[in-house]
């Protein structure tokens, strides 16, 4: 195994991050923003491939997140499902919803491809917050925790080591499908399009093809969430934490998958330092978007590398 | 001929008001240099998106080695054998150079997803065939100093060339080039000309759209000049060149174009 | 007519004009600037709640609507200089998520010059409701009409005949070009944005009355004329008013007939559905990719 590329390398860093983290994590608040950070992070992750890797836009990615979190919630706490089967059933029903709303929707570009993920993202949060008998509606609804035969998985310290090997795993996929002739296929998609096509490439198959996966990625994490905090509401599932998605992504830098994970925690931290501000919360969020924008338009990773490769001139 | 390898038959596209194809019809031998020439706005690049299924035809129809291939979509015609490059190069920056030839062998390679996500064994050693290939077709285009490059540190001249190893990486039967020589010296020039013969000799059909007279006079078995998106000729270049319309066609054009 | 479909429409219309308003708005800025103002629903917000501070320091409503219309230019013209303008030639994404920022921004100031309650505006002539057709119409909605109408023909006027207008049209199309032709284009830029703030300030203060106003009334407003400058075809001025118009028409009749609990989600089925089986909207210029 060469320790040097940055596949490799960068695996075991995350490895050890997550192993030796618990060291600096003082009680269960912190374990849980730690928690929150991996489920975001294995969101960003699939989401980077989509709007990062084969360039596409995604306004709509809590909507996902929401249907995996509401979907393990109802069929456990609801209808008594076991929670692996909930799992299941809730992957691949998401998995199925994007293959068939992709088609239609990535053959948009641009700014409608934007206000139709947009749409079908506030879409998927209306009916959540409308059909409350099944959901809750506004207040939310209990879910059972995550249980195996013999087995109940609950607990700061359980869905730590949970949440990180499923973000490695997360990861090593991403990685595995970037490095791949599909992942290179997706790359070229968003150099050229029509570069990729004449070069054999289906570019609405590939395009509904990651987006499926990154879909599935959304829910995996949505349903993780679910089970990990007992409790789900709406606020997940509607417009600003899509935002709040692209833009750890964004931040990270994108075509970066290390880098979404970088921006999932940072993003992920920022509103937990932020609410010492409490009413001055929103306006430095806001104020921290614009600013990471305007002066790393590229990213913090890429930006950092670049400042790096610089210094080392 | 026989079968022609392609047969276009009263091919039209109408933008709007304006027919930039006229029902053009001709057919091509196989493992020959075609070239198709005309003044500007004549509707060469227009055609030779039609027949790379960029552009669905108003009317009329393109036969591809005797199958019917009218309005597939460019990827289905790549699986069939088409290749093209770009006037304006489409290469991918986000790259390097030898992925991005790469891409032209997609339709080789085993693309299958699950089995990209879980790094199967046997991807690993495609890889690197896929790899060895590629850096050959960049030697084979006179590209052999770029073999660890990043696509966008090439210069323009290179990047034409790439982008015809990248076309070349599908194994094609039919190549088509869009103005190969746009933008580039005499010497580079002579590079493209000495690639087209190469690639015709190895049995590759070549079609080139192109504005440089003394490569398609010189490299060219066959010539179809176009003029307000109707075919005004075609032959051998000895025929071409010798024909009224066509000098009244250009001449007419430069005279205009000296105002 | 049946007595409640002409009151579905009336309402319909009353709310689709001021998405027609607010859609004007992301249809200038867009061309422009090719830039997707997330923040344009925060000028209706500022419109509105700037009105009703003013109103209730003492200033009679004709004093005060033309001061929170200039309010809102002055937060227009800021976001671009500030926020817009450094972050020229960045990736659609990012400059997504820039004017996202900015709205964000917007309602947490918002949350602190003024408050999280809703606050109402007294309408402009009264609360007698009018009998028309078998429906009862607000005076207020009147106004709306009215003074949405009157804005889309002086609107018309302007890029149609004034130089101004006609500059900011060109820049629109060819940005280069225009500039060549000595267009000032960094000041065509901060016009879009000053005219589009005034739109959405003025939608803002028409609707108060009737829908009361709030911090973060701007949001699905915002959202639901972006919808329908997309359905319209962006970047058309036409299209902008006729896609807000349909939905406020069509989102007021399925909530009528179909259901009223779904009533914020119909705009956005239709324009997925529009979007589906035309890309680019009803009047959206069909651009062949020249390769």
């Amino acid at each position: 195994m060469n320790w040097k590329t940055p596949r490799t390398g960068g695996l075991a860093a995350l490895a050890a991050v997550i192993l030796l983290l618990p060291l600096a994590l003082a009680n269960n608040y912190w374990y849980e923003v730690a928690i929150l950070i991996g489920i975001n992070a294995i969101v960003c992750v699939g989401l980077n491939l989509l709007v990062g890797y084969a360039g596409q836009i995604s306004l709509g990615h809590a909507g996902f997140f929401g249907l995996g979190a509401y979907g393990s919630a109802i069929l456990t706490a609801r209808y008594g499902w076991p929670s692996a089967a909930a799992l299941v059933a809730t992957t691949a029903g998401v998995a199925l919803l994007a293959l068939l709303v992709g088609r239609p929707i990535l053959k948009l570009k641009g700014h409608y491809l934007a206000m139709a993920t947009l749409g079908m993202g506030v879409i998927i949060s209306i009916v959540i917050v409308t059909e409350d008998r099944l959901t809750g509606g506004p207040d939310g609804m209990s879910v059972p925790a995550f249980t195996l035969p013999g087995l109940s998985l609950a607990g700061e310290r359980t869905w730590y080591w949970i949440t990180g090997i499923a973000l490695l795993a997360a990861v090593w996929i991403a990685l595995n499908l970037i490095e791949s002739p599909a992942g290179r296929a997706l790359r070229a998609l968003h150099g050229s399009e029509v570069g990729a096509q004449v070069s054999g490439v289906d570019a609405t198959r590939a395009k509904v093809g990651v987006f499926v996966i990154s879909a599935v990625f959304a829910s995996f994490a949505g349903s993780m969430a679910a089970h990990y905090s007992g409790f789900i509401t709406p606020g997940k599932v509607g417009f600003f934490h899509s935002i709040e998605l692209v833009t750890m992504v964004v931040f990270g830098g994108m075509a970066s998958t290390f880098g979404a994970v970088i921006g999932a925690a940072t993003l992920t931290l920022l509103p937990q330092l932020l609410t010492v501000l409490k009413e001055y919360e929103m306006v430095v969020f806001g104020a921290v978007m614009i600013a990471t924008m305007v002066f790393l338009p590229r990213g913090f990773l890429p930006s950092l590398m670049l400042e790096l490769k610089k210094n080392r001139k | 001929m026989n079968t022609p390898q392609l047969r276009v038959t009263a091919l039209s596209k109408a933008f709007g008001g304006v027919l930039a194809v006229d029902q053009v019809s001709f057919d091509l031998a196989p493992a020959r240099v075609n070239s198709i020439i005309g003044p500007n706005g004549a509707g060469k690049t227009t055609l030779l998106n039609l027949l790379t299924g960029i552009y669905a035809p108003s009317s009329g129809t393109v036969a591809f080695d005797g199958a019917d291939v009218t309005g597939l979509a460019p990827h289905q015609l790549a699986a069939r054998g088409m290749a093209r490059t770009f006037q304006n190069p489409q290469i991918f920056f986000n790259m390097s150079a030898l992925e991005n030839v790469m891409v032209g062998r997609h339709l080789r390679e085993r693309s299958g997803w699950l089995a990209a996500m879980l790094r199967s064994a046997r991807l690993k050693t495609a890889e690197r065939e896929s790899r060895a290939e590629a850096a050959e077709l960049l030697r084979f285009v006179g590209l052999g100093e770029y073999l660890d490059a990043e696509a966008d540190a090439m210069p323009y001249g290179a990047l034409k060339r790439l982008e015809i190893a990248r076309a070349l990486g599908g194994k094609p039967k039919l190549l088509l080039l869009d103005e190969p020589a746009a933008g580039l010296n005499q010497t580079e020039t002579q590079a493209i000309n000495a690639l087209i013969t190469r690639l015709a000799k190895s049995g590759v059909t070549v079609v080139l759209v192109e504005h440089n007279m003394r490569l398609v006079m010189g490299v060219s078995d066959h010539i179809l000049v176009l003029d307000y998106g109707r075919k005004l000729c075609e032959g051998t270049a000895e025929h071409v060149r010798n024909d009224p319309k066509v000098i009244e066609a250009y001449l007419g054009s430069a005279e205009q174009a000296a105002c | 007519m049946s007595a409640p479909l002409a009151q579905y429409l009336l309402t319909g219309l009353t709310i689709g004009a001021i998405y027609a308003l607010v859609a004007l708005g992301f249809a200038i800025i867009y061309n422009a600037s090719h830039v997707i103002n997330f923040a344009q629903g925060e000028f209706v917000m500022i419109g509105g709640m700037a009105t009703v501070s003013f109103a209730s320091l003492g200033l009679p409503l004709l004093a005060a609507i033309p001061v929170a219309v200039l309010a809102a230019v002055a937060v227009g013209l800021a976001l671009e200089k500030f926020a817009v303008e450094p972050a020229r030639g960045a990736s659609v994404v990012t400059l997504i998520i820039i004017t996202i920022g900015a709205s964000i921004l917007l309602r947490g100031l918002a949350t602190l010059v003024w408050d999280k309650n809703l606050h109402s505006l007294k309408p402009f002539s009264g609360e007698r409701p009018i009998e028309l057709a078998g429906a009862t119409i607000l005076p207020q909605s009147l106004w709306v009409l009215g003074v949405t109408l009157a804005i889309v023909l002086a609107l018309g006027g302007f890029f149609g005949r004034t130089l101004t207008g006609k500059a900011m049209l060109a820049a629109s199309h060819n940005r280069l070009a225009a500039q060549l032709c000595g267009v000032n284009v960094r000041f065509v830029l901060l016009l879009s944005f000053g005219l589009s703030a005034a739109l959405g300030a003025i939608a803002g203060i028409l609707i108060a009355p009737i829908t009361l106003t709030s911090w973060d009334v701007g949001v699905m407003l915002g959202l639901k004329g972006f919808a329908a400058a997309i359905l319209g075809g962006l970047g058309s001025g036409a299209g902008a008013v006729v896609g807000g118009l349909a939905l406020g028409i069509l989102e007021s009749l399925g909530a009528g007939y179909l259901s009223s609990a779904y009533k914020d989600a119909i705009a956005f089925v239709i324009i997925l559905a529009v979007l589906f089986f035309m890309p680019n909207g009803l009047f959206g210029m069909k651009s062949t990719e020249r390769v």
